[in-house]
């Protein structure tokens, strides 16, 4: 029920996205789907060390990679987009 | 630190909203660094709620420290010219991730609260999760090794479609295997799941790099949201076996998102869906080209088109494909600024595939501080052409193909700029060279058309210091 929901909120809200923000908008996403780092920590923070816990503790590096990446990227891309409003304004 | 499930619960559905907002922030250039803030926080929220619910913390502080240190720097070196690369890096982290928590989770499910062993539902949604999570991943390597150029190292990053006889029996054959063992997996007795599990999942891997391979360069802005999408999907696979609401919505969410837009980008190529999956495209058009070699093209030097540029009265920039890999958005924003210091009217034509991601090219320009308002969609400025003095294409060529026009050829119904329609064209190339559409353009054979061979950002330079 949840996901039926979740599938159409996205796809009511990107249609609307203008497509000179489709880059942004991917590098966001992809931020977003980083949420799989609560699995990952998840399996990390399961008590004594073990397989799992290693297993999990790798995961969430790497997930914090995409996670950090992707919203400081996308921050940098967006700066640029925003630099041009003030230099409309300037001019 | 114990929080009680409802707190939890409460803080899950925050971050789901937040992570709506932040899609629904990116609508508008204006709101969208407000929606990526969104974003942040909700990820933020998420974090700290599950730290505060899980027995030890060290683990995942060090590997979340390393993780960011990591993601940090490459935010902060990557080119803009480089955002296909990273993130189709960054979709195969997310895929690997799903496939190690989903190991995690079959190693030791009471650690995830799933019951032990684990019940049947969840494990067909593991199965789902992993193999989503594989094929994400070993796909996002061989799009990562395309788009990187990594086609010496290895044939299998080759831009040229990989295609072998029987490839789609081949594909065929491991998908039922996949699902096969997966059913292998769900009904296995306790103690028995590994087997079963583990061959799926190495399947899963085979199989998401054969499917990539024999998608040529060309359709990379398909198979970027299509991974994009992919990585969504794993998401929201590992959260159903996790019960986990926050995982499933936010999942879902760029499930549906990325595949949206792969749906936009076949549009904008006039190509269905399965024909990119199922690939091969620019090899079986190639013979189309052979009879139009001889003809001739009228070519000019920078200074000719200084001279032209300089004495119109409106140009449309048109940029490709060969202006990104030239790298050339900053002198072509030095050109356009001179020309309207001189009364020119420069605006950009965008093409919804130009460049090599979707949107891509409107970062170059804004990296090269282009006013948002000069640059235009296709839709947009089409109708202007037949009005304008010069149409400047730079380093694009299927996307301002007039045979898109004419029944019949490979191409038609392709939505293109129609630059053909300005009164003089000029084109800048490396070289006549057809592009990915393996096709021919008439476009360059036209009386009005003037052809500027060379890199696009060294011609560009040029006209700039021409101008005078």
């Amino acid at each position: 029920m949840v996901f039926v929901l979740a599938v159409f909120v996205g796809y009511h809200v990107v249609w609307n996205v203008t497509p000179a923000l489709h880059t942004p908008l991917m590098s966001v996403t992809n931020a977003i789907s980083s949420v799989i780092v609560v699995g990952a920590i998840l399996a990390a923070g399961a008590g004594h060390i073990d397989r799992g816990t290693i297993l999990g503790a790798v995961a969430v590096a790497l997930v914090a990679i995409n996670t950090f990446g992707g919203f400081l990227v996308t921050e940098r891309m967006l700066e640029m987009f925003k630099k041009k409003d003030r230099a409309e304004k300037s001019q | 630190m114990t929080i009680s499930a409802n707190q939890v619960a409460l803080s899950y559905l925050v971050a789901s909203v937040l992570f709506i907002l932040a899609l629904k922030g990116l609508s508008n250039p204006l709101t969208a660094r407000r929606g990526n803030r969104f974003g942040i926080a909700g990820m933020t929220l998420a974090v700290l709620t599950t730290l505060a619910i899980t027995q030890r913390i060290d683990l995942t502080i060090g590997a979340l420290a390393l993780g960011g240190i990591v993601g940090w720097l490459v935010a902060h070196r990557v080119q803009m010219t480089q955002m296909p690369e990273l993130v189709a890096a960054m979709h195969s982290l997310v895929g690997l991730a799903a496939v190690l928590i989903a190991i995690a989770v079959v190693n030791n499910p009471m650690a995830f609260s799933v019951d032990d062993p684990i019940p049947a539902g969840n494990r067909v949604e593991l199965f789902i999760g992993t193999f989503v999570g594989a094929m994400t991943f070993s796909g996002s390597v061989i799009a990562f090794g395309k788009l990187a150029g990594l086609g010496k190292v290895s044939r299998l990053f080759s831009s040229a479609p990989v295609v072998f006889k029987g490839q789609q029996i081949v594909n065929l054959v491991f998908a039922i295997a996949m699902v096969g063992l997966g059913i292998a997996f769900v009904i296995a007795t306790p103690g028995g799941h590994w087997p079963p599990f583990i061959a799926m999942t190495t399947i899963a891997f085979v199989l998401g790099v054969l499917i990539i391979i024999p998608i040529g360069g060309a359709d990379m802005p398909v198979v970027i949201s299509m991974l994009n999408s992919y990585s969504g999907w794993a998401a929201s696979g590992i959260g159903f076996s996790l019960n986990n609401p926050l995982l499933i919505v936010a999942g879902a969410m760029v499930g549906s998102s990325g595949a949206i837009l792969s749906y936009i980008m076949c549009k904008a190529m006039n190509r269905s869906f399965f024909s990119v999956i199922l690939g091969g495209f620019g090899a079986a058009e190639g013979a189309a080209t052979t009879d139009t070699q001889q003809k001739a093209v009228k070519s000019g030097s920078p200074e000719d088109v200084a001279f032209l540029l300089g004495n119109a009265e409106s140009v449309i920039i048109i940029p490709g494909y060969g202006l990104a890999v030239a790298r050339a958005q900053h002198a072509v924003k030095e050109m356009a600024h001179k020309l309207a210091a001189k009364g020119v009217n420069v605006r950009y034509a965008i093409h919804p595939v130009a460049g090599r991601m979707p949107g891509h090219m409107n970062v170059l320009l804004a990296e090269a501080e282009v006013p948002y308002e000069e640059v235009l969609e296709m839709e947009d400025i089409n109708g202007d052409f037949g009005g304008t003095d010069i149409a400047f294409v730079l380093g694009a060529n299927d996307v301002v193909n007039p045979l898109a026009e004419e029944k019949g050829s490979p191409i038609y119904g392709m939505p293109i700029l129609e630059a053909h329609k300005a009164r003089t064209v000029i084109v800048n190339k490396r070289s006549m060279a057809s592009g990915y559409a393996g096709i021919d353009n008439p476009l360059f054979y036209m009386d009005k058309t003037m052809m500027v061979f060379g890199d696009a950002k060294k011609v560009v330079e040029d006209i700039v210091k021409a101008i005078e």
